[in-house]
């Protein structure tokens, strides 16, 4: 039952980070923000500004 | 007791191994089951999991779980991230996997599904994963820098500069085989084109949605937008039975090239909360629930093969893509068995999280070996189908013939037995007036993959819904491979042209986006165009452009990867690198030799363009002589460049080796983890 709970809880973790949930977590926690409009348009525009682009294959 | 146990067990796999690919490569006659393809394939991912890639991590890399990663080292929340080792698995996972792994094999299946099945299994095994593997690590031990900035300090400035140039050619090329293949998935076909059009409102509501209502509620917006799409795949049923709708939604591939065009465009001069990003949380969610579902329904249903092992089209006389199995079949599959392009992957954001390691081999050889199954099972969709009417989806009328009698007579000629009735009850079948001529490898997998799921889920009933399911599917992931493709091509050139007009690098100052936004949708446009307007489909010559261009980064690569192999005094085990890039040198030269020079005008450009010199000289014919010259020239262009990079490097590896140079390694020094520290 853990183990599965644990598979469950990766598999979470997993879609939470290709959906962007976890960077903009990472995003409100960094900046001190509660999450809002406001917040994720900074969260927005802090990606876009960025150097990092995430290429997607082919 | 334990290590005899194991012995046992690994030697039950590999005896399993050998039975199941002896089976797929030595059985004729009568169909096989598909479960035999999935034997083999897992149980050689398994062996070359366990023994080859831990080859490699101890022997050549010795992977080191007590070195900070730059995840650790230069953790900021942002970029640099420690991330649990299957999180950063499905991140890289979602991210190396396109629609290049089900475009290519269902292409490469007219050869028989046995040489792309080969190739697919011995080429993610011993290439593909290996690349990827390496290259992640050797970017993780250089603070997670790219290919590019690799290739230019471990081999030299030239080293930087074509992999610079590859990359963008590859962009280029990519993003108009992959418009390509949807203007022939959607053309005159009112269903799928109503169903591809109404994600994008969806796409919108989702931005707004997340934007204003419930900022940053990815997933739960995701699962509204899935609800949606599943809505307009019905609606798309109701669309082509309206006379008025299916006037509107039936469009020529010339009108569908066009919107396509608008569409990219404006999907990278619009903010990219509003488009872009909702419609690829749409595409990677559908992405990851379609692969998941289409793997249950082939061990469910386990279909026969009716393809057989080996057709009589290796000698060259395809209809789908002229050429012969070698080359073509291993540049015609890309992804699946080695893409350059994951190397860019593999040095972006996935060096940047892992946590250790040691953990690089379960994320880069693991997560290649996962993308090399969803080819096989690609293979497996367009095998399913019985070989007439795969070829009569598969081939353009230029060659099979204008007319439904045309085309079945002249594929029942070849030994692949269909009729014109047999394609109306399919067509009828899946919703589509015609299936004729449906170049491009998308309906072909959509008619396979609706095939297999009708037989365990709904039946023959409900198989238009579940081919316009895996059309959408398909659809929506090159649609976003199309936005984030432009976008990032886009990027590149503004980053360029900041060279020139400092101005012209910032990415959001208008002038510069819509500058650089036309010069890049116009070069793809121009190539889409090309494709439509091509008698012989535009995939003949397209993809394999695509394919040189792609393995021909993938050679940069492994050049990258052999120059640091070597001069981390490895230089025994340089085999290991050495080999996929020499055979990926053999391929990719002697396919750009045959699409340049080859005298058989169906396969080489320069041919083709005096064949048609030789005709009636007429607006059309003249564009088309172009395009052959344009093509052969960037195949020269390509192999040109790759070549300088392949003497610098066997320069660098002589000079190292003989200890004329002397040996500078780029990597960041070692630092203890803290992580060990912490958990000890």
């Amino acid at each position: 039952m853990t183990r599965l709970v644990k598979a469950a809880r990766i598999l979470l973790a997993t879609l939470r980070e290709i959906f962007d949930e976890a960077a903009y977590s990472r995003f409100l926690g960094r900046s001190q923000m509660v999450s809002s409009p406001a917040a994720y348009a900074a969260f927005w525009r802090e990606r876009e500004s960025s150097h990092e682009r995430r290429p997607k294959c082919c | 007791m334990s290590k005899l146990l194991s012995t046992f067990a690994w030697g039950a796999v590999a005896a399993l191994g050998a039975v199941a690919v002896g089976v797929v490569a030595l059985h004729r006659g009568e169909p096989i089951s598909t479960l035999w393809l999935v034997a083999a394939a897992a149980c050689c991912y398994a062996l070359g999991f366990r023994f080859y890639s831990k080859f490699i991590a101890a022997r050549i890399l010795a992977l080191d779980a007590l070195r900070a990663t730059p995840a650790e080292r230069l953790e900021n929340g942002r970029d640099f991230v420690v991330t649990n080792k299957w999180v950063v698995f499905g991140q890289h996972f979602a991210a190396i996997a396109g629609p290049g792994p089900l475009v290519g094999p269902v292409l490469a299946a007219q050869f028989g599904y046995l040489p792309g099945t080969l190739w697919v299994l011995a080429g993610a095994v011993f290439a593909g994963c290996v690349q990827d593997f390496v290259i992640l690590l050797f970017s993780v031990r250089r603070d997670g820098k790219s290919i590019t900035e690799m290739a230019r300090e471990e081999i030299g400035r030239v080293g930087g500069f074509v992999a610079y140039g590859a990359v963008i050619a590859i962009l280029i090329i990519i993003l108009a085989v992959a418009a390509l293949v949807v203007v022939n998935a959607l053309k005159d076909s009112p269903w799928g084109t109503f169903t591809i059009a109404m994600t994008i409102p969806v796409a919108l509501l989702m931005g707004v949605y997340l934007r204003r209502i419930r900022p940053g509620k990815v997933l739960e917006v995701s699962v509204f937008g899935f609800i949606l799409v599943l809505l307009a795949i019905w609606g798309g049923q109701w669309a082509s039975q309206s006379a008025a709708m299916a006037r509107v939604f039936s469009l020529q591939a010339s009108s569908l090239a066009i919107l396509l065009i608008v569409y990219g465009f404006a999907a990278s001069v619009l903010p990219v909360w509003l488009l872009l990003a909702p419609r690829g949380y749409l595409s990677t969610f559908v992405k990851l629930g379609a692969i998941g579902l289409l793997a249950v329904g082939i061990v469910v249903v386990h279909p026969a093969l009716q393809m057989p092992a080996l057709t009589r089209f290796a000698d060259g006389t395809g209809p789908v893509f002229a050429g012969k199995i070698f080359p073509f079949a291993f540049i015609t599959i890309a992804c699946g068995a080695i893409s350059g392009f994951h190397s860019l992957i593999s040095s972006g954001t996935t060096p940047k999280l892992i946590a250790r390691e040691t953990e690089a081999r379960m994320v880069g050889y693991g997560a290649m070996m996962a993308e090399s199954a969803v080819a096989i099972m690609a293979i497996i969709a367009a095998c399913v189908l019985q070989p007439g009417i795969y070829f009569a989806i598969n081939s353009p009328a230029g060659v099979v013939g204008g007319t439904p009698a045309a085309a079945t007579a002249t594929i029942s000629g070849w030994g692949f037995p269909v009729t014109a009735s047999d394609m109306q009850t399919l067509a009828h079948a899946v919703g589509e007036q015609t299936l004729f001529n449906r170049t491009g490898g998308a309906p072909a997998f959509a008619v396979g993959m609706a095939h297999i799921f009708s037989q365990s889920l709904g039946g023959e009933r409900v198989m238009g819904l579940w081919y316009h399911f895996a059309v959408m599917f398909e659809a929506l992931f090159i649609l976003t491979l199309l936005d984030a493709g432009t976008r990032t091509a886009r990027f590149m050139i503004q980053e360029a042209l900041s060279h020139i007009y400092q101005p012209m690098g910032w990415t959001s100052w208008y002038p510069s986006i819509l500058i650089t936004s036309a010069m890049i949708v116009g070069v793809w446009g121009y190539f889409l165009w090309q494709g439509v307007k091509d008698p012989l489909g535009g995939i003949n010559s397209l993809w394999p452009l695509f394919g040189i261009s792609n393995q021909l980064l993938a050679a940069v690569a492994l050049c990258v990867a052999t120059t640091i192999i070597i001069k981390m005094h490895r230089a025994k085990y340089a085999l290991v690198s050495l080999a996929p890039l020499a055979w990926l040198v053999a391929v990719t030269f002697t396919a750009a030799w045959h699409k340049v020079l080859d005298p058989d005008p169906h396969v080489g450009f320069l041919a083709q363009a005096r064949v048609l010199a030789s005709g009636p000289a007429t607006a059309a014919t003249r564009r088309l002589i172009f395009n052959n010259r344009l093509d052969a020239a960037l195949t020269a262009i390509f192999v040109a460049m790759v070549t300088l990079v392949l003497i610098e490097s066997v320069r660098g590896w002589f000079g190292v080796l003989s200890g004329r140079k002397e040996v500078r390694l780029k990597e960041t020094p070692f630092v203890m983890t803290r992580l060990v520290e912490e958990q000890g």
